[in-house]
């Protein structure tokens, strides 16, 4: 077991340079808590640990003059909470956010680390990918922006290159009569990994047809998906009964699961619809509240 | 390669430590400044039983480096207690009897106050969704959940 160095950078393109020099043995740490526990069980043994809560840009948590805000990679779930406009704004976001472990780590667990851990259920992703979130990515380079959906690349991968990280994302601002819910089954109330997730961010007109939608879902294959079939179902609808069908068919066709102990792949693509339907139901009322 | 040289805050004192890139605050606490209150139970953030302030915010002390903690202010259960004088949570778990084996009780007792502090009149609910993060391998939950409960109605009765 080799030392490991530890930095403090504080500014952006000094922990590039950590990042590019460690010849990609490099760990980031936001929140630690996926870093601390993989590093004590021996799954990763970097070279150096790059904490990057010392660069403001990672800790900024501010709402633009357009209505939409700049969160920090290393910025925590109950951060964003403790700000109510946020919740106002993006309950769906929030409640993802929110499901993530307990008060412990909810204080400390970042949004770019649950995004780069990679794990295709982590809870914050549909939610953030439902709502447009696109992550401010720096790297030897310069500065690129991606959708969020596009970061990662499969279990426990991401398409950041070498020398690349996240250093904040850019949520959208609330479109006028929209809404948005995140809801995820898991076998037990609370702390626990989702069996299936779905994030829902969708517009209503004022007869309250659906005018524009966007489904994600998670924790039914490699990556956080984008049912688009399952948008277009919906878009055009007053959410009448063939629609929500049309919605849940779509859901379940684009479901590749794994079987674990958690779900069978027949179950997991079952509560995939069944969550989406209920998702946009939520979102739906969110809307015509506005 | 050389260790970290830090200087924190801890329970109100200015306190300096030596430490290796992989020792968690955890680590720092029980092993270098021999407070053994946090307790390890899983050393991997599920249990709780490590549960201290930083920065006036509730984490798992397994799950921080002790690197990460130059300059802040860390406040464990060693600090609880105004000397020989208990917080009124401590008092309560000994009066109402809130705990059996005693190793979750340290990691319940800094969530419990730190609910207190930014809520003296939570529900049952309340209560037990904040301590979830805190698990009681004697399964004596309702014991500290009424505990937490009647001490922060004594808190709001001293407050009129």
């Amino acid at each position: 077991m080799e030392s490991i160095e530890f930095q403090k950078p504080e500014t952006v393109d000094e922990a590039v340079k950590l990042l590019q020099g460690a010849d990609g043995n490099a760990k980031i740490l936001a929140g630690g808590t996926d870093l601390l526990v993989q590093l004590r069980a021996h799954m990763i043994d970097p070279s150096v640990i790059v904490d990057i809560k010392s660069i403001d840009e990672t800790r900024e948590l501010n709402k633009n003059a357009d209505g939409s805000y700049t969160i920090g990679a290393a910025v925590a779930g109950a951060e964003a909470h403790e700000r109510g406009d946020i919740t106002a704004d993006w309950p769906g976001v929030i409640e993802a956010w929110d499901l993530i472990g307990s008060t412990q780590i909810q204080g400390r667990a970042s949004l770019g680390g649950n995004l780069c851990n990679a794990s295709p259920a982590g809870d914050s992703v549909p939610a953030m990918v439902a709502a447009g979130m696109t992550a401010n990515i720096a790297g030897p380079d310069g500065r690129r922006t991606l959708p969020v959906e596009e970061v990662t690349a499969g279990p426990g991968k991401t398409n950041l290159k070498k020398g690349e990280f996240i250093v904040s994302f850019n949520l959208p601002a609330k479109p006028s009569n929209g809404g948005d819910a995140y809801l995820r089954l898991i076998p037990r109330t609370e702390m626990d990994i989702a069996v299936v997730g779905c994030g829902v961010a969708l517009t209503l007109d004022d007869s309250g047809t659906v005018t524009s939608a966007k489904v994600s879902l998670g924790a039914v294959a490699a990556t956080v998906l984008v049912v688009e079939d399952a948008a277009k179902a919906i878009i055009g609808s007053k959410l009448e009964p063939e629609a929500m069908s049309a919605l849940d068919a779509a859901c379940q066709a684009a479901c590749k699961p794994i079987d674990d102990k958690r779900g069978t792949v027949e179950y997991r693509t079952k509560v995939a619809g069944v969550l989406a339907r209920r998702a946009v139901s939520i979102a739906a009322e969110r809307a015509g509240k506005n | 390669m050389a260790k970290h040289h830090i200087s924190m805050t801890l329970n109100g004192e200015p306190t300096e430590f030596l430490c290796s890139t992989r020792q968690t605050l955890l680590d720092v606490l029980r092993d270098e400044l021999n407070l053994t209150g946090s307790k390890e139970g899983c050393a991997s953030g599920d249990c709780g039983a490590c549960s201290v302030m930083v920065d006036d915010r509730l984490v798992c002390a397994c799950l921080v480096l002790g690197a990460e903690c130059d300059g802040k202010t860390v406040e464990s259960i060693e600090g609880m207690a105004d000397g020989e004088n208990l917080h009124p949570l401590q008092q309560k778990f000994l009066e109402e009897a809130a705990l059996q084996c005693g190793i979750c009780t340290p990691g319940v007792l800094v969530a419990a106050k730190a609910l207190l502090e930014r809520n003296n009149n939570p529900t049952e609910t309340e209560v037990r969704y904040w301590l979830a993060g805190n698990l009681c391998r004697c399964t004596g939950y309702d014991k500290i959940v009424r505990a937490v409960m009647s001490t922060a109605a004594d808190m709001r009765e001293n407050a009129k």
